[in-house]
């Protein structure tokens, strides 16, 4: 479509607008942590290099990333297994099971919390008081996003068939399921993959009701001591995620997103 | 269709008879049933059947009925609906000409993705760090007010104590609103077909008429499916509010969360339900709404 004039004139103005207004805040990060502490001007990287040396950061972050961890190994061990089987075997269950995945976008994580408070009670007096823990609730969270990119890589292919030709060449329901089917869908279990990764990284609300210290529950408390070193780290997260969303081409990144509409 | 036919055949040319091989692939979906009947499934039923009972665990609806009417529940309750309103309408207005800006850009250039890829981290991964990145802006020692101050201390950007209120949250929530509403009508706006401009031209008609005609009417039920996302979105946000606003619980899901933290001393199980029973029913009428649009649109993305 050619654009008028006016009509460029508009868009630019748009664009330039949004994007001032998208890109402020970030800038401001940027502008706050590098300020010294006094009154003086200048830029200090004193923030930036007190990251690496601050405690509480460093095993929030190893908290947040073994949870990413243990989250995506119930993808692929439990959710992607579940969804293929039910592919190949109990259509019936097909709808069931959407319903049951789909059902988290009706449930607001403050909601989930009230819920599934007890539960963790229970865990962390009888079991462990890991935060680890909460790749169970995590895993939930993120199952919408990983069963829409799964049931619409599912659908482009003929697994029926795939899965016929590997059992008539000998091979286990394991076998088919694992070596055969996950491979042929791998970019819709990519996506769900890296859409896990940002979710956990950036999930607030129930760690903190249920008080473990994960990533953003330090920013948020380091916000109260020191705001400088929690706007850096709170930048250099943000940076993270760009940069794995970057990574990934714009039409399936596209979807992925799309996908994750009410997060 | 097709599918599942091939694979009900296969799955009958095995041993045994077809009724016992039938049970026997339930059992596969097992492990899942359990994982989500804990981490999923129980806690729902748990917060709408508490909802009914007392903390002695009597049936009452005396929490159903009478939360809503006390007034530390029922302003935080319209707060949240005005605030989810009003940033709907605002982010999704503004998110959908961004949209409709970037679409008439190149579609696989640089640019287009990494605006992809900002808009996702904004619209998703916000909370907590969008807090403060307005506090690093807007906030005492922020780039905004800092400038501003060197104008006049009276201004409305020199002070910062908007910021901290009910409209500072809607600036907040706005600013992710934006990019979400960018990224779920993008694909709508890709859709206006150039044919129908050029028709609409040859035909004789300006480009108002083009956008009054045909343009509106057709990304209407989409633009709306996006507004509905976008309440559903703020109105079950938390983790900007909580770090935004350090006392008072001016939206629900800060009730909710003073309600189940026991530090405030108030800890009341009942109550954190009954309030998230009320949040559920917003949601679920909301979602009610966008799946009916999604099936209109749906019905006219499958006529390209």
């Amino acid at each position: 479509m050619k654009l008028s004039i006016p009509g460029r004139i508009f868009r630019a103005f748009i664009i330039i607008v949004t994007g001032l207004y998208l890109l402020g805040p970030l800038y401001g990060m940027l502008d706050f942590s590098t300020k010294p502490l006094g009154l003086e001007g200048g830029r200090t990287l004193r923030a930036w290099t007190a990251i690496g040396k601050n405690p509480d950061v460093i095993s929030s972050l190893i908290a947040s990333f073994s949870i990413a961890i243990v989250v995506m190994l119930l993808i692929f061990l439990l959710v992607v297994p579940t969804v293929i089987w039910v592919h190949l075997k109990l259509p019936a269950f097909r709808r069931p099971m959407e319903l049951i995945c789909l059902l988290p976008l009706a449930i607001p994580a403050i909601v989930i919390v009230v819920g599934i408070a007890p539960l963790y009670r229970w865990i962390s007096i009888n079991v462990t008081e890991s935060p680890v823990t909460l790749s169970g609730v995590y895993a939930m969270l993120i199952l919408p996003y990983t069963y829409r990119s799964l049931s619409a890589a599912l659908d482009l292919v003929d697994i029926a068939t795939l899965a016929e030709a590997a059992r008539t060449l000998g091979a286990s329901t394991m076998r088919t399921i694992f070596g055969v089917v996950m491979p042929t869908i791998r970019s819709g279990i990519m996506s769900g993959v890296v859409i896990s990764i940002a979710l956990v990284l950036g999930e607030f609300t129930i760690s903190a009701l249920l008080a473990f210290d994960t990533l953003q529950v330090v920013i948020y408390l380091l916000g109260r001591q020191d705001g400088k070193i929690a706007v850096a780290v709170a930048l250099s997260a943000l940076l993270f995620v760009f940069a794995i969303l970057f990574a990934i081409p714009t039409t399936k990144r596209q979807r992925v997103i799309l996908d994750a509409d009410v997060a | 269709m097709t599918q599942s036919q091939i694979a009900r055949a296969g799955s009958s040319t095995g041993t045994g008879s077809r009724f016992w091989r039938n049970k026997k692939d339930y059992l596969g979906v097992i492990p899942f049933l359990v994982f989500t009947g804990l981490f999923l499934l129980w806690p729902t039923v748990n917060v709408v059947y508490g909802a009914f009972f007392t903390e002695e665990g009597e049936f009452s609806l005396d929490y159903i009925v009478n939360t809503i009417q006390e007034e530390a529940h029922w302003i935080p309750f319209l707060n949240t609906l005005k605030i989810s309103f009003w940033t709907s309408i605002v982010g999704g207005l503004i998110g959908a000409l961004f949209a409709w800006a970037i679409s008439t850009g190149k579609p696989d250039g640089i640019g287009r993705r990494f605006v992809m890829a900002t808009g996702g981290v904004l619209a998703q991964f916000g909370g907590v760090m969008l807090a403060f990145a307005f506090f690093a802006t807007f906030g005492f020692n922020g780039f905004v007010t800092t400038f501003a101050l060197k104008f006049s201390d009276t201004n409305f950007l020199a002070s910062p104590a908007w910021l901290y209120g009910l409209f500072g949250l809607g600036v907040v929530y706005t600013f992710f609103q934006i990019p979400l509403m960018f990224i779920v009508f993008l694909p709508a706006v890709e859709n206006l077909k150039p044919q129908w401009s050029e028709a609409s031209q040859s035909l004789g008609g300006s480009s108002k008429d083009y956008w009054f005609r045909i343009g509106f009417p057709v990304l209407f039920p989409s633009f709306l499916g996006g507004v509905l996302l976008l309440f559903v979105n703020a109105f079950s946000a938390y983790a900007t509010a909580a770090a935004l606003i350090s006392q008072g619980t001016i939206i629900t899901p800060l009730d909710i969360g003073s309600a189940l933290s026991s530090e405030t001393g108030g800890a009341s199980a009942p109550l954190a339900k009954t309030l998230s029973l009320y949040m559920v029913a917003v949601v679920v009428i909301v979602m009610a709404l966008y799946s009916l649009l999604r099936k209109r649109v749906s019905k006219w993305e499958n006529t390209k």
